[in-house]
């Protein structure tokens, strides 16, 4: 048994319809909890007060967004190499998913920066790079679109992911160079000496793991939905021949 | 390869080649500038290498849709494909073709449309030499966007999607140059990076350019 199994579609198809309710019940939960938790039993901070609780979505977003194109890499580089079907469909299905965590993220940040850096938007490093992750979202999203034929489609667009992955890197080292921001260094790091305050720590790793199980739930439902219009597609074709 | 690229060349010197329109453009765009911001020289100097930068890139843009359409269409691309050399070399020709009939005037035409926004004097050499160095990336950054969108109905817009975002590195390196050059500042590591980013591109985009035409041309 190896993870490989579930690249057959009907196979996947039979192993997730069990797991999906599963997994939405613990996304609704760990969300619920976490953003409970974080927007009323928590304190406020005592320079920002009340805004600091936008952080508990906003950090998992941003996080999520980066994550699902990681997830996009990896989906078309098993596409690319062993070419299951299953593989490609997730990562079309992963990128709506990525670009909505996007705009959250971009959108929180916005509502959090004007009363906290007197302003809606500044381009600072972070803010710009995620606004680049943004683009590169819409153009491998159009890219799908653009293309009939499924294989072809899942082909190019997996070549695009690539290259986007490495100039994505690149343009996020490069704004560095071209500004210096605003932007507070990472708050989360493992290795750093100073990070959030436990309070607001835990209740933050509980909406992260919400937003994570989230992710899975929705990109798991959404390769079932597409692995089903193939279907369709391919039994209107039988038809049309028969 | 040089065949090739001889052929592209003299496809876009003759009528019809579209070898003006991308620097008619660029002149068009740094005429507009003036109108949109206001004719004060000292707005204008200030701007000036960031929308020289700008508009290169974006009539580098505009000539990127006929790289590979023209051949699609007519079947020549087929008969690239099966030529006897590697297609990552037909694509590494086509890109320099590219470069030869947009990249090369660009770079030219940009120092006298400096004159009209009152670019700085120290700022002349800075600008010609990263959009010399800069533009190479453009050109083989775009012919891999051509290769993606070549089989698709109305690709340009797609093409601009694509390729525009893949282009902010080159850009945000070339302009820092640009900039500090015209400010009198050290030019600082600019300069190696930006180099950097066209030899990758050179090296790596064809391989990526040609896995695109062959999946199109399956």
């Amino acid at each position: 048994m190896s993870l490989w199994t579930y690249a057959n579609p009907a196979k996947f198809m039979a192993f997730t319809r069990p797991v999906l309710p599963v997994l939405w019940g613990l996304a609704a939960a760990a969300l619920g909890v976490g953003l409970i938790w974080g927007f009323f039993f928590t304190p406020d901070d005592f320079r920002q007060g009340s805004t600091v609780k936008i952080f508990y979505i906003h950090v998992p977003s941003a996080m999520m967004a980066i994550n699902a194109w990681a997830m996009m890499l990896v989906a078309s580089l098993i596409w690319l190499i062993r070419r299951h079907h299953v593989s490609a469909l997730a990562a079309r299905a992963a990128a709506p998913v990525g670009v909505t965590f996007t705009l959250i993220a971009l959108f929180t940040g916005a509502i959090w920066g004007q009363p906290m850096w007197g302003t809606w938007w500044e381009w600072d490093p972070r803010l710009t790079s995620f606004l680049i992750l943004f683009l590169f979202y819409l153009g491998y999203i159009a890219l799908w679109q653009a293309v009939d034929d499924p294989d072809t489609a899942a082909d190019l667009t997996s070549v695009l992911c690539l290259v986007g992955s490495v100039f994505a890197i690149l343009s996020r080292y490069a704004v560095n160079f071209w500004n210096q921001g605003l932007h507070q260094g990472a708050s989360l790091s493992l290795d750093a000496e100073e990070n959030v305050a436990d309070v607001f720590w835990y209740p933050t790793l509980v909406t992260i793991a919400g937003f994570v199980l989230l992710f899975v739930a929705l990109v798991i439902a959404r390769t079932r939905t597409e692995i089903r219009a193939r279907r369709i597609h391919a039994l209107r074709l039988r038809e049309r021949l028969a | 390869m040089i065949r090739v690229v001889a052929r592209d060349l003299r496809l876009a010197f003759r009528a019809g080649g579209g070898f003006g329109l991308s620097l008619a453009f660029f002149l068009i765009v740094v005429t507009l500038v003036p109108f949109g911001i206001g004719p004060e020289s000292g707005r204008l100097s200030a701007v000036a290498p960031g929308i020289l930068w700008v508009g290169a890139l974006l009539a580098c843009l505009l000539s990127l849709d006929r790289v590979f359409a023209l051949d699609w269409e007519d079947g020549s691309l087929d008969l690239l494909a099966t030529a006897p050399i590697p297609l990552e070399g037909v694509a590494a020709a086509k890109a320099a073709a590219h470069w030869l009939t947009t990249g090369l005037p660009l770079t030219l035409a940009a120092a006298p449309l400096g004159v009209l926004l009152n670019l700085p004097a120290p700022g002349y050499g800075w600008l010609v030499l990263s959009l010399a160095v800069g533009t190479p990336a453009l050109s083989f950054i775009g012919t891999f966007g051509a290769a993606l969108t070549v089989g698709v109905r109305r690709g340009g817009l797609l093409l601009s999607l694509l390729v525009l975002p893949l282009y902010i590195p080159t850009l945000i390196f070339g302009a820092e140059i640009a900039r500090r050059g015209a400010e009198g500042m050290e030019i600082g590591p600019s300069l190696p990076l930006l180099a950097g980013i066209t030899l990758g591109c050179v090296a790596l985009l064809p391989f990526a350019a040609a896995a695109a035409l062959r999946v199109t041309l399956r």
